[in-house]
């Protein structure tokens, strides 16, 4: 157990917290996508719709990955007690993932069922989402332990409060992808990801309101975290900001703008995200476990972080090169099928 | 035993696992086959490779799509059905996992997405570079997985605090004793199915007559590469059956069936074990054989199961027959690989029906043996998760019921015989189509996305007719 002499926690949290937040942004959108997928008008629209992220949709998968073991990795303690609590929703995204994630090839390969393979894309990427909201619902929550184990039942996760942040991310993701399809389309798509935007921001604006006065009434301590003096001072910015995200997202939404959409979910995202942050931090395991607790072997995340510090890098620049590579108006003649 | 959920946890793992290790089985020799026929092209610019790697290109876009979404299932099992394991093991596993997904997964994933919609976009060099990192992405996936995987069997480098395991040497830890032979076994086990995958789709295509100039440079191309790589599993698997006897002796007995401890132990061929009489019924020896084979010399020791107390054996049968499958495909495979010298040596090698409609047969005979491999080598490593450290009764999630883990068993059943039968149905459809000339006139209509989709994705194969 012989470690370094610096603590690394606070680097695994936040290497950790980007990873997450970098997959949230990206499968965000793509499963975003895929949810407006469904309202698409005709199969030209849904073709150039799908053709926007198959290129990269399994690259943004990749960090779901890195985020589950990340967490193994970091935080083995969270992993082996989060994971089993919600054991359900992490199977219905997992089956929901894979019928999506399949959906990219059968749906060209196989024209006899291409509705079915239609239909398996778009509510493949609604249930995914709706139960990544509810992992995140019940997160909050926390859960029931004893030791070094849940003890809990396996639909203990099931909450009216999960379920509603299981909705709420179905409009956050569906904004991140008309963001996404505004910036990658043009015409008569655009306009259509436009207005499918401002549906669902009017539905993020109702569930962030929600949840941010849901949350310190279920926990004491979150809600002495915001409003206490002089905290409430210091984090009064976070809502402030996210108000104003809010009306600058739903005027750009309305005017000509391509990038701002996109930009303005993203950034209405990250405030979301800081606002868990504030609120739980320092747990890992909300109410049982702070990071520190919870954190692997300083050996452990020492021999990690060396080889994370190269490669991390590494792969952003090659990530942003395979976008880059697809930069400007989705175009219906690039594939290779 | 009604629902148990360590019982179904296990089922769940194996079938998850199962499925989704023949894409690994599959891709990984294909990428480099994809990257060797782009790297060709690249410096003789003929257009023989050109077809190819577009014909195999889209064979490995069904494939790795598969592959993506049975591969994110897998690191989630540690959690969900598997969660005291994970507590257990995570300081000294979860880096060599976390690399797997930092060092290959990124690097395939986003490559792939240039090399597949990105030809127009991007010039022939970055393809090829492309190309070659996918290939590369697919090696350092395997190093990682099977440093993990050989750690569980061969553990090293450790020490336990509280049940815990934590890290003292890194380096033990990822060359523990049985990595380098697992990992050269299965790398090589990896590209021989591919190969005959390979060589079982240029069969077809010269029984038919069809796309012959592609179908015997496939061919050659992969009994060379054959040629080395069959002979050298033999040798590969032969040490790793060495190091399987020196480090996981209760494992080699159950293979070879062999309850008492004895020198000069014949080698059974056939036979059913029995566990509860601790012998084997119906059984056909063949004497000395044994140890000659397993320690390379006539007389030498092979420990037997009943030395073992019985709750630290293995099951029998199971890693018994698996085992034997796999070496009577290796046995075949190498008379075929011996009779294509014969025939080409006669000149013989394009034009032979018999050898065509064996290497057809055989096409799928990889991944059948992959699979009894990889069943040999799981469950004779039985009863254990980290071999005689921790228990697979005491890996599993406590929190779980039966009833729950019948759901979920349920649900991945559905869902892979939902998938992976249709995705081997649309690589065979690819497969007939056959490797299709970029200047006629079907690719300039494939090479945008389907406009009129129908015209695009022509059901009934093409070029069939002589």
């Amino acid at each position: 157990m012989s470690g370094g002499f610096l603590d690394l926690v606070p680097i695994w949290t936040g290497i950790l917290g980007f990873g997450v937040f970098f997959y949230v942004l990206l499968d965000g959108f793509d499963l975003g996508v895929g949810i407006l997928y469904g309202f698409a008008p005709d199969r030209d629209a849904r073709n150039l719709v799908m053709n926007s992220i198959a290129p990269v949709w399994d690259g943004n998968e990749t960090w779901l990955v890195l985020g589950g073991i990340g967490l193994l990795a970091a935080f083995p303690l969270a992993f082996a007690i989060v994971i089993p609590a919600v054991y359900f929703p992490i199977l219905v995204m997992l089956l929901a993932l894979a019928c999506r994630g399949v959906a990219f090839e059968f749906r060209y390969r196989d024209s006899e069922h291409r509705t079915f393979w239609d239909h398996a894309f778009c509510y493949g990427s609604a249930l995914a989402t709706f139960a990544q909201g509810v992992v995140l619902g019940a997160f909050i929550q926390g859960f029931k332990t004893d030791g070094r184990a849940f003890t809990g039942g396996s639909l203990d996760c099931f909450t009216p409060f999960s379920l509603l942040t299981g909705v709420a991310l179905l409009f956050g993701y569906g904004l991140l992808g008309a963001g996404w399809l505004i910036l990658k389309t043009e015409g008569d798509l655009q306009d259509w990801a436009r207005r499918h935007g401002r549906h669902c921001l009017i539905g993020v604006v109702a569930a962030i309101a929600a949840v941010s006065l849901w949350t310190p009434l279920i926990d004491p301590g979150i809600a002495h975290r915001w409003f206490a003096w002089p905290n409430i001072a210091f984090l009064s910015p976070v809502p402030v900001a996210t108000a104003l995200l809010t009306l600058w997202e739903w005027r750009s939404l309305d005017n000509r703008s391509e990038a701002a959409p996109f930009i303005g979910a993203l950034l209405l995202f990250l405030m979301s995200y800081i606002g868990i942050a504030i609120s739980l931090w320092p747990m890992i395991v909300p109410h049982t476990y702070t990071l520190w607790q919870a954190a692997s072997a300083p050996s452990t995340q020492d021999f990690l972080l060396i080889g994370t510090a190269f490669l991390l890098p590494v792969i952003l620049m090659y990530t942003g090169w395979s976008y880059w590579v697809f930069r400007g108006k989705v175009r219906a003649d690039i594939g290779y099928h | 035993m009604a629902l148990d959920p360590l019982f179904l946890s296990r089922l769940q793992f194996a079938w998850v696992i199962g499925w989704h290790i023949l894409l690994p089985a599959f891709t990984i020799g294909l990428a480099s086959f994809v990257a060797v026929l782009e790297g060709l092209h690249f410096f003789t610019g003929r257009a023989v490779y050109s077809r190819l790697t577009n014909f195999w290109l889209r064979i490995f876009a069904v494939s790795f799509g598969m592959g993506v979404v049975s591969g994110v299932i897998m690191p989630f099992q540690f959690g969900t059905n598997w969660s005291r394991y994970a507590d257990a093991t995570a300081n000294v596993l979860s880096p060599l996992f976390a690399y797997e997904a930092l060092t290959a997964f990124f690097l395939e994933a986003s490559f792939l997405g240039v090399l597949l919609f990105g030809r127009s976009l991007v010039p022939r060099w970055a393809q090829l570079v492309a190309a070659v990192m996918i290939a590369a992405g697919t090696l350092f996936s395997s190093f990682w997985i099977l440093a993990a995987n050989s750690w569980m069997q061969t553990p090293a480098g450790y020490e336990i605090v509280d049940g815990r395991f934590f890290p003292k040497s890194w380096s033990a830890i990822v060359f523990n004793p049985s990595f380098p032979y697992r990992l050269g076994h299965t790398v090589v086990a990896f590209y021989v199915t591919t190969g005959f995958v390979v060589l079982g789709v240029a069969a077809y295509f010269l029984r038919r007559g069809r796309f012959t100039e592609d179908a015997r440079t496939m061919f050659s191309m992969t009994l060379w590469l054959l040629t080395v790589l069959v002979p050298l599993q033999v040798l590969l698997g032969d040490l790793h059956g060495l190091n399987t006897l020196h480090y996981q002796p209760a494992k080699l007995a159950a293979i070879e069936a062999r309850w008492e401890t004895a020198r000069h132990v014949p080698l059974t061929l056939f036979a059913i074990p029995d566990p509860a009489a601790e012998t084997n019924r119906y059984a056909i020896d063949v004497p000395g054989l044994g140890s000659l084979i397993l320690t390379h010399e006539l007389d030498g020791e092979v420990r037997g199961l009943k030395s073992f107390p019985a709750a630290d054996r293995p099951p029998v049968a199971i890693p018994f027959f698996a085992f034997r499958i796999m070496v009577g495909i290796g046995v075949l495979m190498l008379t075929l690989i011996v009779a294509s010298w014969v025939l080409r040596a006669r000149r013989r090698l394009y034009d032979t029906r018999w050898f065509q409609l064996a290497c057809l047969g055989l096409a799928p005979a990889g991944f059948i043996a992959v699979l009894a491999g990889w069943t040999t080598t799981e469950v004779g490593r039985q009863p254990w998760t980290v071999y005689g450290l921790l228990r697979t009764a005491d890996s599993v999630t406590p929190s779980l019921t039966g009833a729950n883990v019948a759901v979920s068993l349920l649900c991945y059943a559905v869902l892979y015989l939902a998938i992976f039968p249709t995705g081997i149905a649309l690589m065979a459809r690819l497969v007939r189509r056959g490797p299709a000339d970029p200047t006629a006139h079907e690719a300039a209509v494939e090479a945008g996305r389907p406009r009129q989709p129908v015209q695009a994705m022509p059901n009934a194969p093409r070029g069939d007719a002589p």
